[in-house]
């Protein structure tokens, strides 16, 4: 294959990445909040359009187009049109790394189910480019000549700055014992049930907690905690620039659950020893073994995202200095535990 | 400011509270229960509330067979405290009821549901209905005259009965 067929490949795989899984995942997200939150709320939510008010979000978009974009006289006009675009493009360039199954042979040709396979740094890029995103927060509150952006701006960013760390060393342990920082390596290591959660508890849990914190979900959403900031950093925008941040928060909550799908739930890996699938003639590269993957990755995701969503509604916002401690006092220390207990028992089992 | 160190809520809290993670479990565990409760709201407009006798809704005035109850004597339109009704008398050429209204009006913007006008009416002639779907698109609509307000007796059995049996002064012996 030459490289312009390879150029071909990955743009036709992004696009089909943004139009099937982003979008979707979104209006399923959208969905599912708003139906789970009124059902823990005892009310029914919306059931209006569509059947079972499924085109809800559609709904909602289709308002959000047909409103006026509103620049407010005292904001910065580049900066304010830049923040949601980057917004939108870290959150969908998260994807590009993501495995959403192996792959297949069709003929000769081997297609994987990644937008870049095989990236050999891709948690690194997956830290490195969720960390830009916090730029697209800093620009949107800076940019809007307003105190209340600025503010949950300015929170986002001591909060972003405070739990990637977290986030990074959580991961360590599973770095060593893949002896990886390829996710496609990470997934095949999980094989037959062997998924790190299992082998990585406090490291999924703090993973889970870090990641609550990055994509700004309850309980730390003091970036746009409504009844202190009004609507945070997004509180001067108007149209689908509103709608674009409303986008990367519901993505958010469909990229989150894919990393740690990925990482820590077997990824693509079906919930079967890989034997058993052998032994019923579905094998590795089949599309029906392809189907399978995808499905128990898209069950995995779906299951993380009703939990996060579950989480939202259960639990009352962290205050800043409960949020600070949290970070800086107890999940950066566990972490930096975790890296040891991971590395004495590697050793001892040697 | 003196007290600003001790948060004796905090100082009390046993391990496994300081620790979140089981409070956090209990959490969902309320949240979870909560989802699989039956729902307090309904569909609406499928759905509807069907309310009781005691449900105070749109006054009306009670339409017997041969004709209203009211005689036009003006008490609810005096005792009304949102000055919503306006009532004007006329003579009949009957001797047994001597006087009705000749106009009978009640703004919907004003009334407040109180019930005070079918408390004082000595006729039970007004009386407050179950309707609760009161949508006017203008405010001339809104004000309704007594073609809207009389309504057959056997539509307002339920109140009339609820009335009955929770009256709370003796009815007069000459009514």
């Amino acid at each position: 294959m030459d490289i312009l067929m390879l150029f071909a490949i990955g743009l036709l795989k992004a696009a089909i990445v943004v139009f099937l899984v982003m979008l979707p995942g979104a209006v399923i997200a959208v969905y599912s909040e708003r139906r789970l939150a009124a059902f823990i709320q005892m009310r029914l939510g919306p059931n209006r359009v569509g059947p079972f008010g499924l085109m809800q979000a559609f709904a909602d978009v289709a308002k959000l187009i047909f409103k006026e974009d509103i620049v407010p006289a005292q904001a910065n006009r580049f900066f304010h049109t830049l923040a949601p675009l980057i917004a939108v493009t870290t959150t969908a360039a998260l994807f590009a790394v993501i495995p959403f199954a192996d792959y297949v042979m069709i003929g000769d040709t081997r297609i994987d189910f990644t937008v870049a396979p095989n990236v050999n740094l891709a948690i690194l890029y997956i830290l490195a480019v969720s960390s830009v995103a916090v730029y697209a927060m800093t620009f949107a509150g800076w940019s809007s000549g307003s105190k209340y952006p600025m503010l949950g701006s300015l929170r986002s960013a001591a909060q972003m700055i405070s739990y990637e760390l977290t986030l990074g060393s959580s991961l360590i342990g599973i770095i060593m014992m893949t002896g990886s920082f390829n996710l496609n390596d990470i997934v095949h290591a999980q094989a037959n049930l062997k998924w790190n959660i299992f082998y990585q508890p406090l490291g999924f849990l703090i993973f889970l907690v870090a990641s609550f914190a990055e994509t700004n979900r309850a309980p730390f959403d003091l970036v746009e905690a409504e009844p202190e900031l009004v609507g945070g950093y997004h509180t001067e925008y108007t149209g689908m620039k509103f709608g674009l941040f409303m986008l990367v928060e519901f993505v958010h909550i469909i990229i989150a659950p894919c990393i740690i799908a990925t990482l820590f739930l077997g990824g693509w890996q079906p919930p079967i020893p890989t034997f058993i699938l052998n032994a019923i003639g579905i094998q590795e590269g089949s599309i029906i073994m392809a189907l399978l993957q995808l499905g128990s990755f898209a069950a995995k995701v779906l299951f993380m995202m009703a939990f996060f969503i579950w989480v939202r509604w259960s639990l009352p916002r962290f205050r800043y200095d409960q949020l600070m401690n949290l970070g800086w006092k107890v999940m950066l220390p566990l972490s930096l535990i975790n890296i040891i207990i991971t590395a004495v028992v590697m050793f001892l089992l040697k | 400011m003196a007290n600003i160190n001790t948060n004796t809520r905090a100082q009390k809290m046993t391990f496994w509270e300081r620790i979140y993670l089981p409070e956090i479990a209990k959490g969902l565990a309320a949240t979870f229960k909560q989802a699989l409760q039956p729902k307090m709201t309904r569909s609406y407009p499928e759905e509807r509330f069907e309310p009781n006798g005691s449900y105070r809704g749109r006054p009306v005035l009670v339409l017997e067979e041969s004709g209203e109850r009211c005689v036009a004597c003006g008490l609810c339109s005096r005792v009304c405290p949102a000055l919503a009704i306006e009532v004007q008398a006329a003579e009949t050429l009957t001797r047994d009821k001597e006087r009705y209204p000749e106009k009978f009006e009640i703004n919907m913007l004003r009334c407040i549901f109180c019930g005070f006008c079918e408390e004082v009416c000595p006729e039970e002639a007004i009386v407050m209905s179950k309707d609760y779907e009161m949508i006017y698109t203008n405010r001339e609509d809104a004000i309704l005259g007594k073609e809207k307000l009389l309504v057959p007796m056997a539509q307002l059995q339920d109140r009339l009965e609820y009335l009955r049996s929770h009256q709370y002064y003796e009815p007069s012996a000459t009514a």
